[in-house]
């Protein structure tokens, strides 16, 4: 297979960046769209030119580490896919595909294709855990999770912090990305002791970073590699007021918050 | 010419004791730090995976002052997250007789006598604390309806031992970590670096004080200076250029410190994963690992008779062969993962492979649909055949999947004592990088429970008796010391003789053919004539390496040509220690086949007469004449036998 590639160029964070266009051949069908671009950055480096910068790392979908816009969406067209599982054969033979980085305020392009997400990172210092120091834990089997709720932490904590929900979000909201870890620490019994605290924090955090609000567009949803549903984020909502509403009342009854 | 030192360097300090109660005799008489004095300690961790990010986070909780860095550019996406299967526990909530002893046992004979049994006590005793402490993290497992944690069993266990979240028991256990680091970094207790590469351990009169890193983003060349440095960065199964790993997983810190000093312990214990999807092509970067706990309810199998093309459904049951259940009928499919990758390479090499290049066997969920019902089967793997579909166009519930091995896991790594710390004071090691746990091969479910156990329960206590027994708070360090200097220097040097050869092949195009020397020679079957003509090849290519690689770009800015190149140069060496100590341990064991040491039943052969040590190399300054150190193994508790799977 051949392609004409369009891709995204910018040779740092405050570079004014372009498209430009490469011709690849030689490509197989079961390739991934990454190992395209490594064929293609092989060529650049014996022409002389400089590759094209992207971050991959695991190479089947679970490190989050790649995530590319191609064709306008993030992760590509396919549904619960990572770019890095996105196969050319999904691609027409002889057309065009276009590549950029994953777009949004809050994720600032460092080179090309590579961008800094270190605004996850920040949200979930902000509370994204149980406070539990190593050796004070009690027997694992003396607090018991019923399946049906271990099963749905399950799907909130299958989130692999990639960035796709705010590269598709018109608002470059980071709502899929916080509802998720904010669900599965509120539906399990482990979480319980920092519900409030950790749903404020988070969504505080969030805003902080300069993410957009969430306005039901549910783009993330479809472009989550994971599936993560976007009831996560009316969880996350019920959850902040509630917490909200607690704060409050322990503020006028004098106990702090 | 393999030189032997006269007298090895090496001393276990195993506590005395019978081995029940040798941790809990040691943690007893260990010195402490004073919980007033951990925060004037600064540690540095290398590596943010479940060995790394573990002992962070809990070095962070005990008041320690520390710096932790990765090469990702966040700590969540360190390699542990690809772990699918599970984790092993000596819990026994089956109630199907297993134990901290059993645990033991089966991981001594597991690694087929090459480990230390010592640490492997300790290992099966903390498993059960690990559960305890991944449950109160809010770690999703898998649950009976009761609400109790559920179990299976896998590879090579006759209990149901493994507890697992889906088929993502890594992800949610390094989530499970690096929620626990991250609530340091907010307490200001844990810094992080992200995006940096170590390239030298700076040493300050003999003790490791401190790190030198590029910054992968500026390529700037920082220096950081500690009391202590951990070292974490996984295993090196990237040698073989195509593996399991992550593209970015290399040996590079590890080997920094080995030419600093630490001596690496059985390169030649490298484990090849039964149960992958087959190569498709040369452009590939990787190779995907199905989980062997789909061994549980797949079945393997060749077809009879050689050379048969029709596809599976058209070959009726009389003439399939189920080759692991024929030749080992005790464990069947769930033999270790040695021994099948081994089975299944003889299958094809004696022409018995399906798929287009010969090389798979089938793994059929046939029977398990008839006899669970699809939906059964969907819900134990229903995102792994996903998976599968989606890179092999094909889908396991209508076919049988085609497998194959491939690198995997690296049970060698830098050498330890009991306290993980090597050979360099100071310098601890954790995880996949150190090569303490698993002796010859690796039993599965086994690496998480490894590196959680090293950085949540063992390195907490026993970083603290090395700092207290130190003078390290009298000497501090900084970078302004002249060692910093001399290896900022050194890094620079390699940096610019690699931007500056501009050669003509790519990096990627050496690292592609190291990788075939490695897996053709060094990989899952080795002989004499094979592994010195690796060996020579080996030296060949890195003499073209340095004199016509093209790295392109500059050494001021993002560079992953760069980062590479640094990474190959140093497989360039590693890989020739690995086939020298392939080519010097005369018997097989475990992971190490080699072909002139077998059972008349193709079974692995050892010589414990003259080979049960570990054998430990300190870097010469040349790379082909290292200096080979043992640890001589003692097996008071399992008795040394004959592995049988049969």
């Amino acid at each position: 297979m051949k392609f004409n590639v369009k891709v995204w160029r910018q040779s740092g964070p405050n570079a004014k960046g372009g498209f430009k266009q490469y011709a690849v051949d030689g490509i197989l069908p079961e390739m991934s769209l990454l190992e395209m671009l490594d064929v293609l950055n092989e060529q650049l480096t014996k022409q002389g030119e400089e590759p094209v910068a992207f971050d991959s790392d695991c190479r089947e979908g679970i490190c989050g580490t790649c995530g590319l816009v191609v064709d306008g969406m993030a992760h590509g067209s396919r549904l619960k896919c990572t770019t890095c599982e996105l196969r050319m054969r999904h691609f027409v033979d002889g057309g065009t595909v276009t590549i950029e980085p994953f777009r949004a305020k809050s994720f600032p392009v460092i080179k090309d294709l590579v961008v800094d997400r270190g605004a996850f990172d920040r949200i979930m210092a902000a509370g994204g855990y149980v406070s539990v120091n190593a050796g004070s834990a009690p027997d694992a089997n003396a607090v018991l999770v019923p399946k049906d709720i271990a099963e749905k932490a399950m799907d909130s904590a299958a989130c692999i912090g990639c960035g796709a929900c705010v590269a598709a979000c018109p608002n470059a909201s980071a709502s899929l990305f916080v509802s998720a870890k904010i669900t599965q620490f509120s539906l399990l019994p482990q979480g319980q002791a920092e519900r409030e605290r950790r749903a404020l924090r988070m969504v505080g955090q969030m805003d902080q970073e300069g993410f957009g609000n969430c306005s039901n567009h549910a783009e993330c949803e479809a472009a989550c590699p994971k599936g993560i549903s976007i009831s996560n984020i009316a969880t996350m909502r019920r959850e902040y007021m509630r917490a909200a509403r607690l704060h409050e009342e322990r503020a006028e009854a004098g106990g702090g918050g | 010419m393999i030189k032997v030192a006269e007298e090895s360097i090496l001393n276990a300090n195993i506590p005395d004791g019978p081995i029940e109660s040798k941790w809990k005799t040691h943690k007893a008489n260990i010195k402490l730090v004073s919980p007033a004095n951990k925060r004037k300690y600064t540690v540095i961790v290398v590596g943010t995976g479940l060995a790394g990010g573990a002992a962070a986070a809990s070095l962070g909780e005990l008041g320690y002052n520390v710096l932790n860095f990765c090469i990702q550019d966040t700590p969540r996406r360190a390699h542990s997250v690809a772990a699918q299967g599970g984790i092993n526990a000596a819990k026994n909530y089956q109630n199907d007789g297993d134990s901290v002893w059993r645990l033991f046992y089966d991981t001594v004979k597991g690694g087929d006598f090459r480990a230390r049994e010592a640490n492997v006590y300790r290992l099966a005793e903390l498993s059960t604390n690990i559960i305890d402490q991944c449950a109160a993290q809010g770690v999703p497992f898998a649950r009976e309806y009761g609400g109790t944690l559920a179990n299976r069993s896998f590879g090579g266990a006759q209990v149901s031992r493994t507890f697992y979240a889906r088929g993502q028991t890594g992800q949610q256990l390094l989530l499970g970590c690096y929620s626990s680091l991250m609530r340091q970094v907010d307490a200001g207790r844990v810094k992080l670096f992200t995006r940096r590469e170590m390239l030298d351990l700076v040493l300050v009169d003999g003790a490791a004080r401190g790190i030198v890193c590029r910054n992968l983003v500026t390529g700037a060349v920082e220096s950081y200076a500690a009391d202590a440095v951990l070292l974490a960065t996984g295993g090196y199964s990237t040698v073989f250029f195509l593996s399991t790993n992550a593209v970015n997983c290399n040996v590079t810190a590890a080997w920094r410190c080995h030419k600093k000093g630490a001596l690496f312990a059985n390169p030649c214990y490298t484990q090849i994963h039964p149960t992958c999807i087959p190569l498709a092509g040369e452009s590939q970067s990787k190779l995907t690992l199905m989980s062997e706990s789909l061994r549980n309810d797949g079945r393997v199998w060749v077809p009879k008779k050689k050379g048969d093309t029709r596809p599976a459904s058209e070959i009726p049951e009389g003439e399939r062969d189920y080759f692991l259940e024929r030749i080992y009928p005790a464990f069947g499919n769930l033999v270790p993962r040695d021994i099948a990758s081994r089975a299944a390479k003889r299958m094809c090499d004696t022409g018995y492979g399906v798929g287009g290049t010969g090389y798979s066997v089938y793994l059929d969920f046939g029977d398990a649909i008839q006899r669970l019902g699809r939906d059964v089967v969907r819900d134990r793997y229903g995102n792994l055949f996903d998976m599968y579909h989606e890179i092999t166009g094909e889908s396991p519930y209508e076919m049988p999947m085609r497998i194959y091995p491939a690198p995997h896991y690296t049970m060698g790594g830098l050498w330890v004592d009991y306290n993980l710390m090597s050979n360099i004071p100071g310098l601890h090691v954790l995880g996949e990088a150190n090569f303490s746990d698993h002796g010859a091969n690796r039993l599965g479910a086994s690496a998480l429970m490894q590196g959680l156990a090293d950085g949540y329960f063992v390195i907490p206590y026993t970083l603290g008796h090395y700092l207290a027994g130190s003078d390290v708070l009298k000497n501090k360090v900084t970078t302004d010391h002249p060692a910093f200097k001399a290896s900022v220097a050194a890094v620079n040097e390699q940096t610019k003789r690699l931007v500056g050869a501009r050669g003509k092949r790519t990096v990627r195009d050496f690292h592609w053919q190291l990788g075939r020397i490695m897996w053709d020679h060094v990989g899952m079957a080795r002989n004499e004539k094979g592994l010195e003509g690796a060996i020579r090849d080996i030296r060949a290519l890195r003499e073209e390496f340095w004199r016509d690689v093209n790295v392109g770009g500059s050494d001021g800015d993002f560079n992953k040509n760069l980062e590479f190149a640094g990474r190959v140069a140093d497989f360039m060496e590693q890989g020739e220690l690995m086939a020298l100590d392939a080519l010097h341990r005369k018997e097989s064991c475990g992971g190490h086949f080699r072909e002139e040491f077998q059972t008349p039943e193709g079974e692995a052969r050892r010589d414990d007469q003259n080979f049960c040590y570990v054998g430990a190399w300190q870097w010469s300054g040349n790379a082909s004449e290292p200096v080979l150190h043992k640890e001589d193994l003692e097996f008071d508790y399992v008795h040394l036998a004959q592995r049988s799977y049969k």
